[in-house]
């Protein structure tokens, strides 16, 4: 791959057609990040084990197992949909909205940061991030997430995940290229009968378009994402909040001067 | 109108937050109560707004204690909620349209507020005057009752600022802690004047106050339920409705309250109570626990 440029935007483009649930991604990123991984927990309805993005975890392969009870058909094979989830680097980042304390930077690589030294802990971010990405490290009380592989960019490698992946469904580039890449891919599928397969985050209908998009084999929803129209920021109830309290301090204000009015002294 | 789906993480914010939300509802309410009752222009009234201002004193320190105390072992970094120390970009910190950075920046003024305010309702109890002069006293409680208007309503904008389900799928949090942080500051007031017999011409007059306050939170509640209910968030709400019942116990019991003494004014009563009654005693600590009720069911709904 070309040298790795500062000023330019990078991302992943995961391609869950793909993706055969391997989870060598999980392992490198763990291994490069030095992540010790949650206590190894058995879930018993799934070959997921890891269960969700967090503190520990910054790549998940999700399986979304749709197998029928009764037994298939010849041509009637039941699906598992597999895909490898991460930090969506967001454009329009809900984390870094509400941050309070400045943590969360943009990098020169245009990747979203959390500054261990500058997170306070407050997890204003995880009630925010729409996708469930973000963690807290007990250790450290900070908040955790992908960081893009931030320090091996800097040194001019491509991350962990994106290296190990031996189906190539974690691609690693160029914004520009991985989106080219992505339209090629999944007018191939279309042009094949594959009509489910779609781009989600490749446009800016979701948070203005996210670094790390994805082809999906379904809908959004069926992976655990927000759909364009309920991809929304925290600040859009800034307004509706503040009115409602605004209305409400003007009323009660009238009802205790109303309350407290001079009455004789009787 | 479309259902909110939501696949975030809970923040894990729980009890520290929760007394937090309480205490700032409390002291804020407090306060407001407290220029309100001076702008009464009754003499009479005056040592419950002396006690509205002391008491808005300890339930304000108390606050930021409960803020650190939640950030765990990084809560020696609480002041980076102000100072950005991003190498290259330090600088003050403050986000208009982050509820959680304006609310800091809230907190600190008020304590300013709150901490002259009781201090001159101190020095009024011990020398018959305070150190701000009179004509003085009424703009600078005005402008701290703003900024306690804030405090009250920002922790419930807060919440709603997120895409937690519940929280963010309504807009009346702001306005109806508002209204609660009111209810029970008054209903800790009407408690509090047992031990000040010489404030007890307020008590009926709170009792009413209580009362609109109480008409608002409801109608909030009403709110709160039917915005939760389209969002299709509303079953998130069912293992805490214990806890709502608890709320609307409170508010009940104020109404009722409120309803004696409109009754009492009507049939040519001064509305001036003689002391404070068991059935007062009751209710207040009901409404308290509503207070605390409200919070929590709103607070753990979603996590
Ligand atoms: S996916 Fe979540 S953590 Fe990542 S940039 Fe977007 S909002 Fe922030
Ligand atoms: S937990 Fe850290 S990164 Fe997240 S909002 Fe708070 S200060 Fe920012």
């Amino acid at each position: 791959m070309a040298t790795i440029k500062a000023g330019e935007t990078y991302g992943f483009f995961t391609d869950t057609s793909v993706c055969i649930g391997c989870k060598a991604c999980e392992v490198a990123c763990k291994e490069w990040n030095q992540l010790q991984g949650d206590s190894p927990s058995f879930l018993a309805d799934s070959f997921d084990n890891t269960g969700s993005l967090d503190a520990q975890n910054w790549r998940h392969v999700k399986f979304i197992e749709h197998v029928p009870d009764q037994s298939s058909t010849a041509g009637n094979g039941a699906a598992w949909l597999m895909m490898s989830d991460v930090c969506k680097h967001c454009k329009h980042a809900s984390c870094m909205e509400v941050c309070p304390t400045g943590a969360i930077i943009r990098t020169e690589f245009n990747t979203v940061f959390i500054q261990q030294d500058v997170c306070n802990g407050c997890r204003n971010c995880v009630a925010a991030c729409p996708y469930g990405v973000i963690g807290m490290n007990q250790q450290t009380g900070t908040a955790h997430k992908c960081t893009l592989c931030y320090d091996r960019l800097q040194g001019g490698l491509e991350p962990a995940c994106a290296k190990a992946c031996p189906t190539q469904s974690i691609q690693f580039g160029p914004l520009a290229e991985l989106q080219q890449a992505a339209d090629v891919r999944v007018a191939a599928l279309h042009s094949q009968g594959v009509t489910q397969a779609q781009l989600y985050g490749r446009d800016d209908k979701v948070y203005g378009g996210l670094n790390a998009f994805f082809l999906l084999m379904d809908k959004p929803e069926t992976y655990g994402l927000p759909n364009a129209e309920n991809a929304t920021l925290p600040s859009r109830n800034d307004v509706g909040g503040y009115l409602t309290a605004a209305v409400t301090a003007v009323l009660a204000v009238i009802g205790g001067l109303v309350a407290f009015r001079r009455r004789g002294m009787g | 109108m479309y259902l909110a789906e939501h696949f975030v993480q809970p923040p894990q914010w729980t009890w520290y937050i929760l007394f937090y939300f309480f205490f700032a509802g409390l002291a804020a309410g407090a306060y407001v109560l407290g220029t309100l009752l001076r702008f009464s222009g009754d003499p009479r009234d005056e040592p419950a707004a002396s006690i509205a201002f002391l008491v808005s004193f300890p339930a304000t320190v108390i606050c930021p204690v409960l803020l650190t105390a939640d950030l765990g072992v990084s809560w020696w970094k609480f002041w980076h909620m102000m100072v950005d120390v991003t190498p290259g970009d330090t600088g003050l910190n403050f986000k208009y349209w982050s509820p959680m950075s304006v609310g800091v920046w809230a907190l600190v003024v008020f304590g300013f507020f709150v901490t002259v305010s009781a201090f001159d309702a101190w020095l009024g109890n011990r020398r018959g005057a305070g150190i701000i002069p009179m004509v003085l006293n009424r703009p600078f409680n005005v402008l701290g009752a703003v900024v306690a208007i804030f405090i009250a309503s920002y922790t419930g904008v807060l919440l709603s600022v997120s895409n937690q389900p519940v929280w963010s799928d309504t807009w009346v949090l702001g306005g109806l802690f508002l209204a609660s942080g009111l209810s029970g500051a008054a209903a800790l007031l009407a408690l509090l004047i047992r031990n000040r017999p010489d404030a007890s011409f307020s008590l009926g007059r709170l009792h009413q106050a209580d009362g609109y306050f109480s008409v608002l939170e409801l109608a909030l509640i009403i709110v709160f339920f039917i915005t939760v209910g389209a969002a299709g968030t509303l079953a998130r709400e069912v293992p805490w409705l214990p806890l709502w019942a608890i709320a609307v116990a409170g508010v009940a019991g104020s109404l009722v309250e409120a309803r004696g003494h409109v009754r009492m004014q009507a049939t040519g009563g001064s509305g001036t109570v003689a002391g404070v009654r068991l059935d007062t005693v009751v209710v207040s600590i009901l409404v308290l626990l509503g207070v605390l009720a409200l919070r929590a069911a709103v607070i753990f709904s979603a996590q």
